[in-house]
């Protein structure tokens, strides 16, 4: 039985579909005066957070309450071994206190997996490390589809810090899955070894890719990583990775500019561009909600949860 | 003392024969020997060995005894098949005084499983910026001969060449850690494709692989010993390869595990595999293996690294390196080397016993299964077949990476000096 939500290279081709048709149909909730469906009453999510992120939490929080299931918030301290509750026993408290589903966003890639060790119910991803962040990518999927009419064939563009985002992980995976073509740009410090091997292209040169791409992706870039001389300076970056109104220009378009926020402006993305009509910011947050309920509805709702697919643990361990 | 006849064993996996411990030497080797007042041992079917030697154990006393203690960690080695066992010094506190290690060493001639053979620090505690008093540790009780910061490697080019150096005057080796600590920072698995999809921060091959290079260099140019812990990497051999070609004495040994398991094991994020150096590739393996059969690599160690079980339930960050070693270690050489037709017994008894010997320039320990010689020796049923349970482990920990998995071979029994610390398969 599929029961979680840990990488979007669970989902199978039909599950994306899936997740965004019922994403499109929760969504005409939100403009319902009465914002709500008793769907999930009865049932209990937590927001199990290790790292700060209010957008996050908050998007999963309004997307199960409209589904009028109980939300519990559970903020940790990032665990250690030597002081404060360990994993384990954090995970054997909601086991204990009966969560249906566990939402866990933690700073270590891979906690997800963990945790399906030791909890009963569902565990979604809500962005573990470096690792993936799959309802990031469903809700970016979402947008693409919504503002271009399909994702098969798609020509996207990732720019950015690819080595450390979960991000692009999960888009990647996702992506490819749904049929579009992927492109991952950045400068080659912040690209990860083995990069050739993922289902995308890549490439060091962004005013080489923007004329021929439907879709643009800023990544946000961490301050400290120009500490670890993956660049030499913030305004080297911007000019040679940052996307500002003159590049824009180079779009075809129907381009759109996509950001995961909260966004650097200035940096990776100029403020006109960031408000312009091509970018989906804020229209990636309200899909965000709009997403978030499907993967709810979809594991939490019916007898038999219907996508993602049971973690490989097992037969790899094996 | 009891007088021991082994009946029918197969000596190196050659013709059966018997063999005669007395007094805590082998006293008469041949077929059909007289029984007269000893207790038989049935060795049909048995391989014998000298006694293993680990030139790479942790047994976690003092410090940390909620993991392993000497006495723990030796049953563990005699139900392994060692008589001798290499005590790396990252206890608490370090091993770093001639009094830490004849601390250990005390301990384990007291818990006498197996004969505990300190390795001193090379720096102080093990900090990496003065050297430890390296001749009195030598000079101690303990007769320390190899020194070690394991767990950390001595990075700095000059206090590695001085130390080199320093060693010569009792006639030591300086075995390293081989990883480059800016290269490795926040480091959580083999760098590669694999480690990128995971988003686990990368321990790239030429982290090791830069030190293994400097440090044969290094003992190159001062003429003296350096021994390579747990090499990796295909590149590593490479090197250490090169430096034998010209002369130089490098030496180098491979764990169980690099023979045996891969990164591929990380995908479970479960951190019983996680250990330093990582699992590499399946490339890798089957270089260490290669170089291990053509003597590239001198010798398999353990890395023994007993962790209780709340450093292992953790995320994969937060956990600790390391895994058991000593009491699947001879299954694992079975099945990687003897199985595969790259070592014959002769080539395991060398290459577990012997080298490791005199590489730590151990006496006694590392001797041929000849008249006269210390009755070191294990017997080993190479046709059993076991399926690791972590909870019938000899050692206090249980974070084996083999948990569930059946290997090939037994112990049956370990003789340290003519006394038996295994029998029937169980320590004594």
């Amino acid at each position: 039985m599929k029961r979680h939500l840990l990488s979007a290279g669970d989902l199978s081709r039909d599950d994306v579909t899936l997740v965004l048709d019922t994403a499109a149909e929760l969504a005409k909730v939100a403009s319902r005066p009465v914002k709500k469906l008793p769907t999930l009453r009865g049932r209990t999510a937590v927001n199990l957070f290790f790292e700060d992120s209010t957008r996050t939490r908050t998007s999963f929080e309004v997307a199960a309450k409209r589904l009028s299931a109980d939300v519990i918030n559970f903020s940790a301290k990032g665990s250690s071994v030597a002081k404060g509750e360990s994993l384990k026993d954090t995970a054997l408290t909601l086991e204990a206190m009966g969560a249906d589903a566990v939402i866990v966003r933690h700073q270590a890639s891979g906690t997800p997996l963990r945790l399906t060790n030791w909890i009963g119910g569902s565990v979604i991803n809500a962005g573990d490390g470096t690792h993936e962040h799959p309802t990031q990518a469903l809700l970016d999927a979402y947008t693409m589809r919504e503002r271009l009419g399909r994702l098969e064939g798609l020509r996207v563009v990732i720019v950015g810090d690819v080595l450390h985002s979960r991000v692009a992980r999960s888009n990647v995976l996702l992506l490819a899955t749904a049929g579009a073509e992927v492109t991952l740009v950045g400068p080659p410090t912040l690209l990860p070894v083995g990069v050739e091997a993922w289902p995308s292209a890549t490439s060091y040169d962004l005013d080489a890719v923007l004329p021929k791409c439907d879709v643009v992706m800023m990544l946000r870039v961490q301050q400290e990583r120009m500490n670890a001389a993956f660049f030499p300076s913030a305004r080297e970056y911007s000019r040679r990775y940052g996307l500002d109104a003159r590049r824009m220009a180079s779009l075809p378009e129907h381009a759109i500019v996509m950001h995961p926020g909260p966004m650097n402006r200035g940096m990776e993305i100029a403020a006109e561009v960031a408000d312009s009509m091509r970018s989906t910011v804020t229209e990636q947050v309200a899909n965000g909600v709009s997403v978030r309920m499907a993967v709810l509805y979809l594991l939490l709702g019916g007898a038999e949860p219907a996508i993602g697919a049971e973690p490989e643990a097992e037969e790899v361990v094996a | 003392m009891t007088r021991f006849l082994l009946r029918g064993v197969r000596p190196l996996g050659c013709e059966p024969a018997d063999l005669l411990l007395d007094e805590g030497r082998i006293t008469e080797t041949g077929p059909g020997l007289d029984a007269a007042g000893a207790e038989v041992v049935d060795g049909d079917g048995l391989v014998a060995l000298p006694g293993l030697v680990d030139l790479h154990t942790h047994l976690r006393e003092p410090g940390r005894e909620d993991a392993e203690t000497v006495e723990t960690g030796t049953r563990a080695a005699a139900a392994g098949g060692y008589t001798a066992v290499f005590a790396m010094p990252n206890t608490d506190p370090a091993a770093d005084t001639a009094g830490v290690v004849e601390q250990v060493w005390r301990l384990g001639r007291e818990a006498g499983y197996a004969d505990v053979q300190p390795i001193g620090a090379v720096t102080v505690g093990r900090a990496g910026s003065r050297l430890a008093e390296l001749g009195a540790m030598a000079d101690s009780a303990a007769r320390v001969r190899v020194f070690s910061d394991d767990g950390d490697c001595v990075s700095d080019a000059v206090l590695m060449r001085r130390a080199l150096e320093y060693v010569k005057a009792f006639d030591g080796v300086v075995a390293q850690h081989a990883q480059e600590p800016r290269l490795t920072e926040g480091a959580q698995m083999n760098e590669s494709a694999l480690s990128g999809v995971l988003g686990l921060r990368g321990w790239p091959a030429v982290a090791e692989e830069a030190v293994v290079a400097r440090d044969a260099l290094l003992a190159g140019h001062v003429r003296s010993r350096v021994h390579v812990c747990h090499v990796s990497t295909a590149g590593s051999v490479e090197i250490v390869r090169w430096a034998k070609a010209k002369g130089w004495q490098v030496t180098a040994e491979v764990t169980p595990h690099h023979l045996m398991l891969t990164e591929e094991l990380a995908r479970s994020y479960d951190p019983l595999y996680k250990v330093n150096p990582p699992l590499r590739t399946a490339e890798d393996v089957h270089a260490l293996r290669e170089a291990l059969a053509d003597g590239t690599v001198d010798c398999v160690a353990t890395d023994h690294a007993p962790h209780s079980l709340e450093y292992k339930e953790a995320e994969w960050p937060a956990a600790a390196p390391g895994m058991l070693g000593l009491e699947t270690a001879l299954s694992a050489v079975q099945e990687a080397m003897v199985d595969t037709g790259l070592l014959d017994w002769a080539g395991v008894a060398e290459r577990t016993s012997a080298r490791p010997a005199a590489i730590g320039r151990l006496a006694g320990h590392g001797r041929p299964l000849a008249a006269g010689e210390p009755a070191n020796v294990v017997l080993y049923d190479p046709s059993a077949r076991w399926v690791v349970d972590p909870a019938r482990l000899a050692s206090r920990s249980r974070n084996t990476p083999y948990a569930g998995r059946e290997l090939p071979g037994r112990v049956v029994a370990t003789f340290l000096r003519g006394r038996p610390t295994v029998l029937e398969g169980k320590p004594v």
